[in-house]
């Protein structure tokens, strides 16, 4: 089996990454309970032997020994100490190897220059050595998972300047990157020139992108906490009216760090965390359809550059509490598909699907995946040349507490709406070129890096746009070769 | 004489298993309707061609299991492991040991990586596992190798691996079996794949033997009764109809215990022509064990239902259109029935060296350049077959299996005139001439049938 090493930079990635350890390590404590060092595990943990100063490597052997000590396939980066520190001082501290962490005190003041080409150069052999050890205690290491914001300095610009050190040193290796994008009233003035610098990055260098909007992540949250059911009259009133433990929201008192801890934006974390585990969960579990990871860029990327995938999970009121009586399971797949489970505030209904993966987990038969598809499909539109755009997986593990759950990612061609208000947003500040200075005045720093982002913005933009125009237009079909009799 | 059999990919290596398991429980199953003599025949030389027993018998003084005569190749540890195990489950038979090759990255779907990255760097490994096994055998007789066209393995290493063995054995027989992915499929690129896949073997296997998962699928709700169906049913399908035709039987002109398939004799009668290699298997009764126990059924009615199936290209006996007659043609001029190029019949179980088969000897079935005599061909067997005491399998080489190549090329064609999903395959050294070539080569292919 493959392994994976997740790479976490800046604020957001670190927590992001905090919370993905905490409830990757539940779920394999639920899943596998003799505490048996497998490869399913061995696919984001190795197993140690932490009595020596450097923690020797146990090697899997026939997959039958006992885990010893975990340590994270993780890479901790961050231009300020606190969140890192914060993490290694907290409970999960024992599972991140202390080689494989980069800090420095100043910041990167929320300027993508400053991270990407200041840092960037400054520390390029002290990334590459991080990336390395992780890499090397891999035997056949398939996937880099990068996190972090688009928004801030550090994230985004050493975010993306790890990514174009990937691209060198491990070029057979795919990247996913989970990016964070702001919201309208993001608290950093120059969250759009970051943005939009780190987008051309990811849009040249990444496999794969999934898109996350803060926004919808609150909107998400506030659904599932005003779901509960002490709010409904009638009902037994709960001493807590809090999201319940043991889900997947809270990971509460089965993960690592106590839920009396919670921090606000650990709910949110959570729901990008669990994004992580059932996507992979079909590579790292048995099941009838495996779906491996290099199998999701191959099916759901068409074109290079269009490699924006809207996630959705479902059902999210399991989420908030497991007690809840499960919803009909075809609600499930119709959930999926509505604007508010989505990641991104879009509506990919109206927009056109270049391709989508269902990715299903616990008790679930290929026939009902099949009636859904069949239900699903007429009130969606699929691109001409891609009428039968789904690629399916079945894995049997289901996630902890939940008897199934779904995740959707789908190449829609809706994004181009978030990106197009990124843009403007962009253009706003741009056009009066404020605070431009603060980027033109570090080294390497160019007009021209804003000019070629926007440009490379664009025409992802244009690319996404003139697809969905064609929705619903006649389709001009290339006659076939003939053969001349 | 013997057979080698090679399963690649995950549907490979479970159409395989389950193919194996038939064949041992017909050779062991309790109702056989002919001497304990002529059935010890027929074990004998079956469990000959498909498996290796060793002679001192297991340690335990006990006889051991025969072992088959198999490659297993998988580019993911998890589907073999979950074979090896099915197998030695079984208590029946087994595979050898280490006779299987297993990296542990998979093909992503991806045909490119699979044929110009896996397939290279497998290449000496497969083929010393396949020596290996060929040492065992006291003649090589042909290989007969599973895969589906959909995924990146199966299709990808199994076209490389098919072309390896042409290369190394130019003289024996190269029959693959090719499992056609549901329409509605669960690989976005599954068509891409089948074409790349598809042309490829059109150059190097001898005959490719075409299953589709929608008929199967068909058969499993309808026939067979089964609700919620799984692959396992389908492959039980799979190897059934595969069965039927690979067990032992008796030529008609020369009527002697004469294995047509490993011979590669078969295969000469059924592929008269290099562009026509699609063969499909239709065979009768099929039904469900509870079934099979009330039903009665006689020859002349299988035999009509059999031919009928075959004319009007219907996957099993139930909802055939009776209209369809060999002699119809539409107002344009066009046949439009299932016409072939070959056939030849299989006969299973009681009274069947005595059956009529001039019914498909008859020339109106047949395309006008082959002589009805040489076109069919009927074999028979007094054993009965998987307990049913009458049974049919019937082999053609017609325009059945250019249906559902059209449909995939439409498809293909429409996604590779957007150049969607190209690039992927660019990165693996493929190229756009590549996919050209392959649509051309098919396209010809498509001709040829509809020119009978």
């Amino acid at each position: 089996m493959t392994q994976s090493v997740v790479i976490q930079v800046g604020q957001c990635g670190n927590q992001i990454g905090c919370r993905f350890w905490d409830l990757a390590l539940r779920e394999y404590a639920h899943v596998n309970k003799n505490g048996v060092y497998d490869e399913s595990i061995g696919s984001f943990f190795r197993n140690v032997d932490s009595r020596h100063e450097d923690p020797a490597n146990i090697p899997l052997g026939h997959g039958k020994g006992k885990i010893k000590s975990l340590k994270a396939r993780a890479v901790l980066v961050d231009m300020e100490e606190g969140v890192v520190s914060e993490m290694m001082k907290g409970p999960l501290g024992e599972v991140f190897d202390c080689k494989q962490l980069l800090t420095d005190v100043s910041g990167s003041g929320n300027n993508w220059a400053t991270g990407h080409k200041m840092y960037g150069s400054q520390y390029r052999e002290n990334l590459s050595e991080v990336v390395r050890r992780a890499a090397e205690f891999c035997d056949c290491l398939q996937c880099f998972f990068v996190l972090h914001s688009m928004g801030g300095g550090t994230g985004s610009g050493i975010g993306t300047f790890i990514l174009n050190l990937l691209e060198d040193d491990y070029p057979e290796v795919y990247r996913f990157v989970t990016a964070v994008y702001p919201s309208a009233e993001d608290d950093v003035i120059t969250s759009p020139y970051n943005s939009v610098l780190a987008m051309r990055e990811l849009t040249n260098h990444a496999d794969c992108v999934l898109p996350i909007e803060n926004q919808a992540l609150v909107d998400i949250v506030n659904k599932i906490t005003q779901a509960i059911p002490s709010t409904k009259t009638g009902k037994r009133v709960y001493s807590h009216p809090v999201v319940k433990t043991e889900s997947a929201l809270t990971a509460g008192t089965s993960g690592v760090v106590s839920s009396s801890k919670e921090r606000p934006f650990d709910k949110m974390n959570n729901l990008v965390a669990n994004l992580l585990l059932n996507m992979t969960s079909s590579a790292r579990f048995e099941g009838s359809l495996n779906v491996d990871l290099n199998e999701i860029t191959m099916n759901l990327v068409p074109f290079p550059k269009m490699h924006y995938l809207v996630a959705s999970q479902t059902p999210l009121y399991c989420m908030s509490d497991v007690h809840l009586p499960p919803r009909r399971l075809d609600q499930m797949f119709s959930d999926a598909f509505a604007s508010d489970h989505q990641m991104l505030q879009v509506n990919p209904k109206r927009s056109l699907y270049l391709a989508c993966a269902l990715m299903v987990r616990g008790n679930v038969e290929l026939s009902d995946i099949r009636r859904n598809i069949d239900r699903l499909k007429p009130n969606l539109h699929f691109v001409n040349w891609n009428q039968e755009g789904w690629k399916t997986g079945l894995c049997s593990v289901a996630p902890v507490g939940q008897p199934y759950s779904l995740l959707t990612l789908a190449n829609n061609t809706c994004v181009h709406n978030t990106f197009s208000e990124i843009r403007d947003r962009f253009n706003k500040l741009y056009k009066r070129k404020a605070h431009l200075h603060h980027y033109t005045q570090v080294e390497g720093m160019e007009l021209a890096d804003f000019t070629d982002s926007l440009e490379s913005l664009n025409s992802v933009i244009t690319e996404y746009y003139s697809l969905e125009q064609s929705m619903g237009q006649p389709v001009v079909v290339e006659p076939r070769l003939q053969i001349a009799s | 004489m013997s057979v080698i059999t090679l399963q690649l990919g995950q549907c490979g290596n479970q159409v395989g298993e389950q193919t194996f398991s038939t064949l041992i429980d017909d050779i062991y199953s309790k109702s056989t309707g002919v001497t304990s003599k002529e059935n010890q025949d027929y074990k004998d030389s079956s469990l000959e061609t498909f498996f290796t027993q060793s002679e001192n018998g297991g340690r335990d003084g006990l006889q051991s299991l025969p072992k088959a005569r198999a490659v297993l190749v998988d580019m993911e540890t998890k589907a073999i492991a979950q074979t090896l195990q099915q197998a030695r489950k079984s208590g029946k038979w087994s595979y050898h040991d280490k006779q299987w090759y297993s990296q542990k990255r998979g093909s992503g779907n991806n045909w490119a990586y699979g044929y110009c990255v896996h397939g290279p760097k497998s290449k000496e490994d497969i083929m010393n596992l396949v020596r290996k096994e060929g040492e065992k055998c006291e003649r090589v007789g042909g290989f007969l190798s599973f895969l589906s066209l959909a995924g990146g393995t199966g299709s990808g290493v199994g076209a490389f691996v098919t072309q390896s063995l042409r290369d190394e054995f130019p003289h024996s027989f190269i029959m693959n079996q090719v499992v056609w992915p549901y329409s509605t499929g669960e690989i976005i690129v599954q068509n891409y794949n089948a074409i790349l896949t598809l042309s490829h073997l059109y150059d190097t296997a001898d005959a490719i033997v075409v299953m589709e998962n929608d008929s199967l699928h068909k058969i499993c709700a309808q026939l067979l009764n089964i609700k919620n169906i799984s692959f396992r049913d389908i492959n039980k399908v799979i190897a059934h109809k595969l069965t039927s035709v690979l067990q032992p039987s008796l030529d008609d002109l020369k009527y002697l215990l004469f294995f047509l398939i490993i011979s590669g004799y078969m295969l000469e009668r059924l592929v008269p022509h290099p562009q026509h290699k699609l063969l499909t298997v239709k065979n009768i009764p099929q039904m469900s064990d509870i079934a099979r126990e009330f039903s009665v059924y006689q020859w002349p009615g299988l035999m009509k239902s059999l031919r009928q199936m075959l004319i009007a290209d219907a996957p099993m006996e139930e909802g055939i259109n009776w209209e369809v007659k060999p002699a119809t043609r539409t107002s344009s001029g066009h046949t439009c029935f299932n016409k072939s190029l070959s056939t030849m019949l299989f006969l299973r179980g009681k009274d069947s060296s005595t059956i009529d088969a001039s019914m498909f000897s008859d020339p109106n079935i047949y395309t006008s350049w082959m002589s009805a005599e040489l076109a069919s061909c009927v074999s028979r067997q007094p054993r009965m077959f998987c307990d049913y005491d009458k049974a049919a399998a019937l082999v053609s080489n017609s325009c059945a299996g250019v249906k559902p190549l059209n449909c995939i090329m439409q498809k293909a064609w429409n996604m590779f005139s957007s150049r969607a999903y190209v690039h992927q395959y660019l990165k693996h050294g493929l190229s756009e001439e590549d996919f050209l070539d392959s649509f051309v080569s098919l396209e010809k292919v498509i001709a040829g049938y509809n020119n009978l």
